[in-house]
């Protein structure tokens, strides 16, 4: 059935698309090689896909090093991301489904409070100021935790219109004169009709909090102990001995000094950054199509 | 009369009464919008002032437009401005056209073997600036990256010091832009093409089109809706940058401002690293105002050509 035309098509189409597949993943997996490299070869011969000699001490640095705050910052991203995805939720579930409500009174006015925080935002300066003058941010797990990331107007926005569009008013409406109150008719039957709505914030907020940098670099200046992975990463860029800037143990930080696999053990971090996103990222993948295809237009 | 009110009063209490618990449910929810996005804007006067952070926003005296009149006789408002507005210009351009290409291209395909493609491209996308910064370093680092040592050695060339020269960045960081976003655009266009009708294209094969001629007679019209709003959108934010981008994948390095500067990197080095505060706010304020007008104006255009589609 399929005229040369169409062979011709196909075998272009999956050359081009071999192409983009590889220039998608040769940088990430120039990464991956370059943390599996001797830490020597690599300082001699530059980055490479083909390492004269492999090595795994760079992971078996980061994992038995006294001294190493690697662990530390990567229990700090796990932490953060859960607790994170939960704040996350639970707020913009709850706004979303009262913004969806009909006949609530003063339900414009409020989705239009929300949709505004899109158009207009008053900057870095005054939000930093905010944060650390009023609330008192800075140097607190709250300064992760709460500026910017904890609940995005475009979710709210994407929620509500999926409770408006997928939860038939008639059926709440139904259990209302049943008896429910409008906790029992959100807990009951709104939420567990919109579960895949819900696990599309989930992911979006879990990528987003696990991915930030932005709240540790501005907002922990101080208290290292607090820093996520990618603030830890952002650090050793600059400055690969912060590793072993451990104040409690200035007398392992100079024997440990000598032994940082400088080269190998930041790569070897970053891929420990990426590990997780990648051991979630069929499922992923199958809710990021979702999620665009649901809202990805309005967006 | 009388009781005509009362009985109105009564089941606005009513529906008050019903509706309490959900305004508990959404108090949270509102809370957390007015910390974070409606009590920092009075802070905006702060470009108008000379920022103490003894005295604080409200104590701190009046300059008028001193901050901006400082902030536009410098050369940075010109280079911050065109960095962030050209940046804008080649990404829209670029990763559009890229994003349809590839959606077209995929649509086209069948098999296990799209499925693959897709996870592939989108999986830049998925990664923290951070990490994309570390990926360009691997490359481009001058001591020890690959494009130094390997490609440009086999090549018998000098190595590049790519962190001390500005001309090279604005070819990297379009290209880093491309590969980090091409794979999400593509998604929504694919998403878009999926749902055409199947009998434009049978009809068209009957009546003895070409590949290509399909592409360019029924599906690039049929996009014209998506592509156009999208790009509004895009030209609605053309005021503002991905900080992560152009702060991150240069390495901050000062030698590079000159093509990688823009107003968000600008702003945030004025607050945190200068610490001159007013200066970043008019900056802030200048990009916020104009930005806003922007994003009005984008959203005008969007509405007359497809009102369904704009956002307000």
């Amino acid at each position: 059935m399929k005229t040369r035309e169409d062979k011709i098509y196909s075998f272009f189409g999956h050359l081009v698309m071999t192409i983009l597949t590889l220039l998608a993943i040769i940088p990430i997996l120039l990464m991956f090689i370059s943390s599996l490299t001797d830490n020597a070869t690599l300082l001699q011969n530059g980055y490479s896909f083909l390492p004269e000699k492999w090595s795994t001490y760079a992971y078996e640095w980061v994992f038995t090093s006294s001294s190493s705050m690697v662990i530390k910052a990567y229990g700090m991203s796990f932490i953060l991301t859960a607790t994170g995805v939960v704040c996350s939720l639970a707020l913009t579930t709850c706004l979303a489904y009262g913004l969806s409500k009909k006949g609530l009174p003063g339900r414009n006015v409020l989705t239009f409070l929300v949709f505004f925080t899109m158009l207009f935002n008053g900057g870095l300066v005054p939000t930093y100021i905010n944060y650390t003058t009023v609330f008192h941010v800075k140097d607190t797990f709250f300064g992760l935790l709460v500026p910017s990331l904890m609940m995005s107007a475009f979710n709210v926005l994407l929620m509500k219109s999926y409770f408006v569009t997928g939860v038939p008013d008639e059926i709440l409406e139904a259990a209302y004169i049943d008896g429910a109150n409008e906790f029992q008719t959100m807990w009951k039957i709104a939420i567990p009709l919109s579960k895949p709505i819900i696990t599309t914030v989930a992911m979006f907020s879990g990528i987003a909090y696990w991915n930030d940098w932005n709240n540790g670099y501005i907002y922990l200046t101080k208290r290292t102990d607090l820093y996520s992975i990618q603030n830890l990463l952002n650090r050793l860029m600059q400055n690969i001995q912060a590793l072993t800037q451990n104040a409690n143990n200035m007398a392992q930080a100079g024997e440990g000094l000598s032994q940082i696999p400088s080269g190998t053990v930041r790569m070897a971090m970053a891929a420990l950054g990426i590990l997780p996103i990648m051991i979630i990222y069929p499922f992923i993948q199958k809710n990021f199509v979702k999620g665009i295809t649901l809202g990805g237009v309005k967006g | 009369m009388a009781r005509v009110k009362s009985q109105k009063s009564q089941k606005r209490r009513k529906t008050f009464v019903r509706f309490l618990p959900i305004y508990i449910l959404m108090l949270p929810g509102l809370i957390y919008l007015f910390i974070n996005n409606y009590m920092p804007l009075p802070g905006l006067v702060i470009a108008f002032k000379q920022y103490n952070a003894g005295k604080g926003i409200y104590g701190s005296p009046w300059v008028g437009l001193k901050n901006f009149e400082y902030l536009f006789t410098t050369s940075d408002a010109f280079v911050i401005t065109r960095n962030t507005i050209l940046y804008n210009v080649a990404f829209i351009v670029i990763n559009t056209t890229l994003a349809i290409a590839v959606a077209i291209v995929l649509s086209e395909l069948e098999g296990k073997r799209k499925k693959v493609y897709q996870s592939a491209i989108l999986l830049p996308n998925l990664l923290s600036t951070v990490i994309i910064g570390y990926l360009v370093f691997a490359f481009f680092s001058v001591e020890n990256g690959f494009i130094n040592n390997t490609i440009l050695k086999a090549l018998g060339k000098d190595p590049v010091s790519w962190y001390s020269e500005p001309k090279y960045w604005p070819f990297i960081l379009i290209f880093v832009s491309a590969w980090k976003s091409v794979g999400y655009n593509c998604i929504v266009y694919l998403a878009t093409l999926m749902g055409f009708d199947k009998s434009f294209y049978e009809s068209a094969k009957i009546d003895g089109a070409t590949r290509w001629q399909q592409i360019k007679y029924i599906t690039l019209p049929l996009l014209r809706p998506t592509i156009i709003m999208l790009t509004m959108m895009a030209i609605g934010r053309i005021f503002y940058s991905d900080f992560g981008l152009f702060y991150q994948v240069p390495m901050n390095q000062g030698a590079l401002y000159s093509t990688t500067n823009t107003i968000d990197t600008y702003v945030y080095r004025g607050l945190l690293q200068m610490g001159n505060v007013s200066m970043s706010a008019a900056a802030g304020v200048y990009q916020s105002i104009v930005g806003f007008i922007l994003v009005l104006g984008a959203n005008l255009l969007v509405r007359k050509i497809d009102r369904d589609s704009a956002l307000i």
